[in-house]
Order: C-alpha cells, then sequence, then structure tokens
C-alpha cells in the first residue's frame, strides 16, 4: 500500500505539481457503506482523485454513525446522502460547523409506493392511486393481521416518508407496517415475487430491486411543496400528504477541513455529477450480472474521460 | 450471586400471612384501577406529556460538554481519550500488518503471514495446547475460511479480536477480583455491568466515536464494554464458591495475599472462570458487525453487503468464518488454561527447549521464503476456492415457494392467539399500578430497599415518557426469556452428563452465539415477513445458549461425593437430578436466567432492524437523528428493565431457599 502510495505521490508530482503542491500528502478518507450504488460513487470518486494525484482511503462506515467520524475530522467524505433518509443527521452535522455540504451528486432518488405487474391482474385499476381505495382491491393485498384492510410495507420508521398520514390524507383501506431495514424491506419483496404473492411496499430507485423485477410505480397525485404544507391543498381540503413522495436529493458531504488541506479533492467532489440512467446501468452491471465494482468504475472512467478530467481540472 | 448483593433483605421482610393480607387489597386496586380507572386518572395511563422532565436535552448537552470541553486541567477529556485510543491502536496496527495489510519496514514492503503460514502455526499451537485432536480442529478451522474466500476479511476481524479479548479477559478479571475483595466495590460494580451488559451499542456510538475516533479502536471500545461483564460476573461468583476449607488450608501454609489469589483461588476456580473466557470471546465475536459499521471492516462488513444484496450464500459463508475463528480461539484457550499446570523443565539448547516456538518461527520463515516463489502459498489461489454459490437462496427459495402458507399458519396462531393478547395486555395496563405492584413484589421479596428501587425504576421508566416502548420491550423479551429457559433448561440437563453429547450441543450453541443474527434474520423475514414473531425468533436463538450454558456449568460443578452420598442412600436417579444437582446448581442456573435476560435485551438493536417498535426502535431512530440524549434515555430504560427483572427473579430465589432451608452460605454467595 504505502509503495504504492509512495510511487503515486511521485508521479502526480511529476505531471501536475502545480495542483499537488497545495494538496496534503495524507490519504483522503472516504467513506464506503453497504449498498452497490454508493460503493460506485465511492469507487468512481476516489479513482478520479487517485488520478489527480492525491492519495485515497477507503473506510468501510455505517450511514448514519459516519457523522461522528466526519466532525471530528477521522472521516472526510461521504458520498452519498441521501434528502430521505439522512436529512435530520446531515442538518445536525452541518449545524455544528464541522460538516459542510458539497453539494448534489446530480442523481435524483425517486421512492414511491411499488408493486409487482401480476398485480395489475387483482386490481385492474393500477397504478393509479384509485384503484387502491377498492376495497376488493385492498383486500388482495391484506394479511391475517391487517385483514380486511391492505398491507403496505413502508420503509424503517426512520426514513420518514409521511406513509402513515398519506394512508390517512387519501383516506386509503391500508395499514402501514415499518420494516426495519433496507435488506428486511427487499427479503420481503423477493419473498412475494418468489411465490408470486401479493405485495406493495415502498421502493426506491437508484436500486437493483426495480431492475431486477417488473413492477411498476403507484401514481398518486404529483408532489408539490404545498401539499406537504398546506393542508388546503389537493383533494383532501383538510390534510396535507394527499399527494405522492418528493423526488430527493442525493448529496455529497465532507469534513470543514477538507477544502484547506486538499482544495484539488474538495473542488474535484464539488463537480462530481452523475446522472440516474449512467448509474442505474451501473449498478445493474454489478448487483444482477455479477460484474466487480472495480471493472464497472473502470469501464465508466474509459468511457466518460472528457467528464472525470474536467472535474480534476 | 449476580444479583442477590443488592438484594439481601434490608429491614424486616414480611411474613407470609401478611404479604397475603397485603397482596388481596392491593390486586383489588389494581384491577379496578385497570378496568375502571382510564376515565377517572387517565394520567395513570398515559404519562401526561408535560411531566416529562428534559433529561434527553440535559444528557445530550452534558455528553456535548464531555465531547468537546470538558477539561482536566493540562489536557482536555477528548485529548485524553484519544491518547488511549492511540494507545490501543499500536498493537493493533501491528497484529493487521502481520495478518493482513504486510508494512514498510525500513522502506521495503514485506508482506502479511501468507494463509499457508497462518494455518500452520495455529496448528501447531493446538498441538502444544492440546495435541494432534486441536490442532486437527485449529487448522480446520482456517483451512476452511481460506477454501470459501473468507482470508482476507478475516484475518482483517482477527487482528482486531486478538487485541479486544486479551483486554476483555485482562480487566474483567481484574475488575471481578476487585469486587470480590471489596464488598463495596462488588456492588458498586453489579449496577455497572448491568448497564455495560444492556445498554444498547447504539445508544453510545456516536460519544465513543467521537471521543476515540472512527475507526477499529473505537470498535475494540465498543467491544470491551460488550463483552466484558460475563468475565467480571463470573469470577466474583467463582471464587466466591471456593471451598472455604481451601482458603484455610492457604492461610494455614501461610499464604501472602497475592499468593492467595493467584495460587490458591484462581486454579481452583478456574473451570468457572474459563466460562467466562469463553464468554468473552464469544460476545467479541458477535460485535464483529457493529464493529464492521465503524471502520474496522472484515467478516462484518462482508455479511452486511451480502444481505443488502439478499445474496444468503455469501452472508453464510461469511458468518461461518466468524464462528470458525471463534471456535478456534475459545478451544485453543480452554485447551491453554488446562495446560497452564504441566510443567516442562527440558534440558538442552535453545531448540531443544523451545521446540514450538522454534517450530513456528521456521514455519514462518519457510511459508514466507516459499510464498516468493509461489504466491499460491502467500494467498490462497481464487481458482481453488469453492462456494456454497446458490446453495443457500435455492434452498430458502424452495421452503417458500412450497411451505410459506404452513409456516404462515402457524405464525398466525401464535400472534393471533399468545402475541398479540400479550402486547394488547401488557400495553393497557396503568404505569401506576405496574409501578404499585412492583414495589410490593420487591418489598415481599426482599425488603423496603428493593421495594423502593423496583418501584421507584418503574416510575423512572413512565418519567421518560416512554412507557408504550418500555412494554413492548417487556412482551418480546419476556415471552423470549420464558421459551429459551423452556428449551434450554432441559437441554442442558439432558447433555450435562454425557461429555460427549455435551461437546456436540456446545459447537451448537457457540455457533449460534456467533453467527451474526443478520445471517438468519434475513431468511426469517421471507418466511415470517417483517414483524414480532421473526424478532422473537431471533431473540431465542441468540439468548438460548447461557440457558443451556450455565446449567450445563452448574450440573457439571457439583461435588461428586454428594451424588455418591445421595446413591448410597438410596435415591433413584430422578431424586439425586432434583434433590441434589439441580437444588446445588441453582446458583448457575439462576445466573443463566440473569444472562438470558441480559443477552435477550441486548438483541433489541437487531430486532429493530426487522420493524419492532421497542425500546431498540427508539435507539436506531435517536442514532439517525443524532441526538445521544434520547438514544441514551432509551438505553437506561432497557437497563432499568433488566434490573428489575434481576433483582426480583434473584431475592425470589433467595426467599424459597430461605423457606426450604437451602440458605447457607455457599449457596446465596453474599455472605
Amino acid at each position: 500500500m504505502s509503495a504504492l502510495r509512495i510511487t503515486a505521490s511521485i508521479l502526480a508530482l511529476a505531471t501536475c505539481s502545480t495542483a499537488v503542491a497545495q494538496d496534503s500528502a495524507d490519504p483522503v478518507k472516504l467513506t464506503l457503506h453497504d449498498w452497490t450504488g454508493q460503493l460506485i460513487t465511492t469507487q468512481l470518486m476516489g479513482e478520479v482523485l487517485e488520478q489527480a494525484g492525491l492519495t485515497v482511503e477507503y473506510v468501510q462506515a455505517d450511514y448514519l454513525a459516519q457523522f461522528a467520524g466526519l466532525e471530528t475530522g477521522d472521516l472526510h467524505v461521504a458520498m452519498e446522502m441521501w434528502e430521505t433518509t439522512g436529512r435530520d443527521a446531515m442538518d445536525a452535522a452541518t449545524a455544528t460547523g464541522n460538516v459542510v455540504n458539497v453539494g448534489p451528486t446530480g442523481m435524483k432518488a425517486k421512492e414511491e409506493w411499488w408493486y409487482p405487474t401480476y398485480m395489475k391482474e387483482l386490481c385492474p385499476g393500477l397504478p393509479d392511486w384509485e384503484a387502491l381505495k377498492d376495497p376488493a382491491c385492498a383486500e388482495a393485498f391484506s394479511t391475517a393481521e391487517t385483514a380486511p384492510k391492505g398491507r403496505y410495507l413502508g420503509g424503517p420508521v426512520t426514513w420518514g416518508g409521511f406513509d402513515d398520514e398519506r394512508v390517512e390524507a387519501l383516506d386509503l383501506p391500508f395499514e402501514v407496517i415499518h420494516a426495519g431495514t433496507d435488506a428486511a424491506l427487499f427479503a420481503e419483496l423477493e419473498s412475494a415475487i418468489q411465490r408470486q404473492a401479493p405485495v406493495l411496499l415502498w421502493v426506491y430507485a437508484p436500486h437493483w430491486a426495480p431492475a431486477k423485477y417488473e413492477g411498476e410505480w403507484v401514481e398518486f397525485p404529483e408532489y408539490t411543496a404545498e401539499c406537504y404544507t398546506d393542508p388546503a391543498w389537493g383533494i383532501n381540503t383538510d390534510m396535507a400528504y394527499d399527494c405522492g413522495k418528493p423526488f430527493g436529493e442525493i448529496w455529497k458531504v465532507a469534513w470543514a477541513g477538507v477544502q484547506e488541506k486538499w482544495p484539488t479533492a474538495y473542488s474535484a467532489v464539488e463537480a462530481f455529477t452523475i446522472s440516474n440512467d449512467d448509474m442505474g446501468a451501473m449498478i445493474t452491471e454489478v448487483d444482477l450480472n455479477g460484474k466487480s465494482v472495480q471493472d464497472v468504475v473502470a469501464d465508466w472512467m474509459a468511457a466518460n474521460e472528457e467528464t472525470w478530467k474536467a472535474w480534476i481540472n | 450471586m449476580t444479583g442477590t448483593v443488592a438484594s439481601r433483605p434490608v429491614g424486616p421482610v414480611p411474613a407470609i400471612a401478611t404479604s397475603l393480607r397485603l397482596w388481596i387489597p392491593a390486586g383489588l386496586v389494581f384491577v379496578v384501577l385497570w378496568l375502571w380507572g382510564r376515565d377517572v386518572l387517565p394520567w395513570a395511563f398515559d404519562y401526561p406529556r408535560s411531566w416529562v422532565p428534559p433529561v434527553r436535552d440535559w444528557i445530550s448537552d452534558a455528553m456535548k460538554w464531555l465531547m468537546n470541553d470538558a477539561s482536566l486541567g493540562l489536557f482536555t477529556f477528548r485529548e485524553m481519550t484519544r491518547a488511549i485510543a492511540a494507545v490501543i491502536d499500536v498493537p493493533y496496527q501491528i497484529a493487521l500488518g502481520l495478518l493482513s495489510g504486510g508494512a514498510t519496514v525500513l522502506g521495503v514492503l514485506v508482506s502479511p503471514i501468507g494463509w499457508v503460514g497462518v494455518t500452520a502455526v495455529m496448528g501447531l499451537l493446538g498441538h502444544f495446547a492440546g495435541g494432534w485432536r486441536l490442532a486437527a480442529l485449529t487448522s480446520a478451522c482456517f483451512g476452511f475460511i481460506a477454501i470459501f474466500g473468507q482470508w482476507t476479511s478475516a484475518m482483517v476481524t482477527l487482528a482486531s479480536v486478538l487485541i479486544a479479548v486479551p483486554l476483555g479477559i485482562l480487566f474483567g478479571l481484574f475488575l471481578g477480583l476487585a469486587g470480590y475483595r471489596w464488598r463495596g466495590v462488588g456492588r458498586a460494580l453489579i449496577p455497572i455491568l448491568d448497564l455495560m451488559q444492556t445498554i444498547p451499542v447504539f445508544a453510545y456510538l456516536v460519544p465513543i466515536l467521537i471521543l476515540f475516533g472512527f475507526g477499529p479502536t473505537s470498535a475494540v471500545i465498543a467491544t470491551l464494554i460488550y463483552a466484558m461483564p460475563p468475565m467480571t460476573r463470573i469470577t466474583m461468583l467463582a471464587l466466591r464458591r471456593v471451598p472455604s476449607d481451601l482458603q484455610d488450608l492457604g492461610h494455614m501454609v501461610g499464604c501472602t495475599p497475592r499468593q492467595m489469589t493467584w495460587r490458591v483461588m484462581i486454579p481452583s476456580a478456574k473451570e468457572s472462570l474459563m466460562v467466562g473466557v469463553n464468554q468473552v470471546i464469544m460476545l467479541s465475536l458477535n460485535m464483529v458487525i457493529i464493529a464492521s459499521m465503524i471502520g474496522a471492516g472484515g467478516l462484518g462488513f462482508d455479511v452486511l453487503s451480502a444481505l443488502r444484496r439478499l445474496d444468503f450464500g455469501a452472508g453464510v459463508e461469511a458468518g461461518f468464518a466468524i464462528v470458525a475463528l471463534a471456535i478456534a480461539l475459545d478451544r485453543l484457550s480452554q485447551a491453554f488454561a488446562d495446560r497452564a499446570q504441566v510443567p516442562l523443565h527440558v534440558h538442552g539448547g535453545f531448540i531443544a527447549r523451545h521446540p514450538y516456538l522454534f517450530g513456528g518461527l521456521l514455519t514462518l520463515i519457510l511459508s514466507a521464503l516459499i510464498g516468493l516463489a509461489y504466491p499460491a502459498v502467500q494467498s490462497y489461489p481464487e481458482a481453488w476456492q469453492i462456494s456454497t454459490g446458490t446453495f443457500w437462496s435455492d434452498l430458502v427459495r424452495y421452503i417458500n415457494i412450497n411451505y410459506f402458507d404452513a409456516l404462515e399458519s402457524v405464525k398466525n396462531f401464535m400472534l393471533l392467539n399468545l402475541l398479540i393478547p400479550f402486547k394488547r395486555l401488557l400495553i393497557g395496563l396503568p404505569w401506576v399500578g405496574v409501578a404499585g405492584l412492583l414495589a410490593l413484589s420487591g418489598w415481599c421479596l426482599g425488603g423496603v430497599r428493593l421495594g423502593l428501587l423496583t418501584g421507584g425504576l418503574t416510575v423512572l421508566i413512565a418519567s421518560t415518557g416512554l412507557w408504550e416502548e418500555a412494554m413492548i420491550t417487556v412482551y418480546l423479551c419476556g415471552l423470549s426469556v420464558v421459551i429459551a429457559m423452556l428449551i434450554g433448561l432441559p437441554i442442558g440437563i439432558a447433555v450435562a452428563m454425557q461429555d460427549s453429547l455435551w461437546r456436540g450441543v456446545r459447537l451448537v450453541i457457540d455457533t449460534m452465539q456467533t453467527l451474526p443474527s443478520f445471517v438468519y434474520l434475513m431468511p426469517a423475514v421471507m418466511l415470517f415477513r417483517v414483524g414480532d414473531f421473526t424478532a422473537m425468533i431471533a431473540v431465542v436463538a441468540y439468548a438460548l445458549a447461557p440457558a443451556i450454558r450455565y446449567t450445563v456449568l452448574g450440573l457439571r460443578s457439583v461435588d461428586p461425593s454428594l451424588i455418591e452420598a445421595g446413591r448410597a442412600m438410596g435415591c433413584t436417579p430422578f431424586q439425586i437430578l432434583t434433590r441434589i444437582r439441580l437444588k446445588l446448581a441453582l446458583p448457575e442456573i439462576m445466573l443463566g436466567l440473569n444472562q438470558t435476560i441480559m443477552f435477550a435485551l441486548s438483541m433489541l438493536v437487531i430486532t429493530a432492524l426487522v420493524g419492532t417498535r421497542d425500546l431498540g426502535q427508539e435507539v436506531y431512530i435517536a442514532l439517525t437523528k443524532a441526538d445521544p440524549g434520547r438514544g441514551l434515555v432509551a438505553g437506561l430504560c432497557v437497563a432499568a428493565i433488566a434490573i428489575i427483572a434481576d433483582r426480583l427473579i434473584q431475592a425470589g430465589a433467595h426467599r424459597s431457599r430461605v423457606r426450604l432451608g437451602l440458605a447457607d452460605e455457599r449457596a446465596n454467595g453474599d455472605s
């Protein structure tokens, strides 16, 4: 490792000495979490930083616990902080002044109620949300615990999402059950698909699930900011949340000291953007076609040289 | 005994007749309050929000102060903890370099010890400590890790475990010794140990990360907090149970206090102490998942990311690699303890005197040199790796497609007839009434002080505004503990006296204790959906181990001469079991019950991941909201539940022993 690091820095010094002169030789620590998309964005950023002559170290860290490390400067850059699941922790961290939001990644998180296509036979009105109001349709989604109401498997409580409020505001005959974690959510989906059984749950993209399984998102009234804040807006004039979920930004965050210590790294992280489609394709390559993250990242870098070169100049 | 020290009767314990006269009206008042009180006294059911003191904020502020501003004169508190972390980091980096990363020595990159070297040295250690059988076992464990392609991650995990385990044993032993020698220390230690074992790690994770830095050292500290308490508890219990004639003998031959401790007490308590060592190893490896979330990487990370992809095969393989590490380390340490007395006085040169040391060094050098020429000796070639591939996923799929409906009906039956009614019942109870009844039970069983403790802690839980979450916790863990004891006790009794059976069962419970629950939790979610039933499966599977382990320990350590005496007096085997063995093993069985409760409560963090709404979920939410005060308050509620349950059970057991005339010095353990 260290020898590699030394050669990398020497090479870097030789090639682009102007940029490196002001950057610290210490490694920039990027955090890795446990989902593929994030591993790809982080590896991609890391590779680009190494191309710019910086040394990079990857640290496996929990998505939320990492803020403790970012605040103290033990960790430096986190590439994916989802608006929907990480906003509170991110705000608390930026409020300390030790963590900064480095801007959006360009990816937009889509999150909505999702069902496998075969459910359309039982609920012909789908994907329109009004089909869910039909008692027969709700019954089709029910289990012994929730009958006669339908069962909707929401995300972990910590994700927020206002599904309990949505069910009430839209007067849907459904009960919201919260999965405790992302893995549990998709374990239930996989189980239902194997049995071709009814399931209605929170799915988000970019993720491998909507790529792997055939299904659709429920179409709720389109989200607007007023829908969440103004009860008078929308179908239910007494309650807010009578609409679908917003698209969430995915942010990049960093320790506040990065800008001073590695200015090149900071501007590269700031410039980093990638589209939903590119990311979706890469996730599919890894999770469904069995390629390694390294190979997929290398392929993308070979095909998009101009894009990433612009980040480091 | 863990609880009896605190629950020793203070003041008069009411006689049975008086307590009956107390219980009947108390029960009536409770039932009246419960059934008709909701409209008259709504505050007795739902603790009013305005009465909740802002403890949460106080704790958050105190934490903020401790993490950022607390100063010890010359340096801040954080500088001190960072220095401690730096000290621990040195041996860790050495271990990591040797096993995994390699190191740069004098500008030359030295590669780590290869898989052949490590496996051979482990085999040698096994042979040194326990002969060929152990050598075969340890090298098989490490061979397994290599063959299934888990080597790199396993060595990262091993490096941090190799630091955490000795520290845990050492600190645990010394704390236990201190608790044994000074009664006051012992009494103060017990609630602290309860807190350490029951407050979910997530509740104090953020403060630890800030104080000790984000990385493997924080993982080691968190592991120490969680894995050390059983060692301390067992040390105190085992030293108290050293026969007094042995101590007298020690005094007679003129042992100094130090000789008394190290030459008399500890050797004679060895069998029990080794259970403590086993527990430190098991619990340290149990923390591997959480350690991986805070930068320790290794096998825990592989398990987590495999299960996020629902790749059960990869999860099972990484999970069993953790088990293999646990078993190799545990059996090695047990064998070393058995071997310690054999004096070796061989004369001759260095090689003759230290054949194993020499052999080990030779193996390392040879394997390193051969590794330079043949990379296959250095790192296990990918082409030789085998994998279970999709076998596990296919198995789960097969069960899911063919048996889901049958499983679903069993689950629904349990849910609708047992779980949900019990949960509703508990949630519907008025907190005032529960506090009163618990205080009364405490008073009847253990005197005024215990009554004040149990009643006070109950009110404290209500005053945090988390009453409903606490009741869900009680329901989930209470049922799980009952089920675990119902399964564990009979198994323990059945296998205690048969060495070969016990060896097999021990393998199973060691596996259940170290296989990350995530590995079987996600298949369980597929078959039983998210919810309480799935959570209960995980809690029972984990809490079963101490129920069996301590029962066996107790039954095996009964003095054989007493059993002989029973047989001579014509007792039937059943009488020997119930009248002699079980009675004399009661202290260990009660410790087992205590540990079963503690283990069940420590699984709360995991149950939160399958969607329960208990205190564990509250802790988890606090972590996502970056609110250490909220998490610690919920964590303290968990600890309060544990303490109430433990103290009442211990006092009850003590009292029934007194009534049966069994509470001699040995049995109640606190005099």
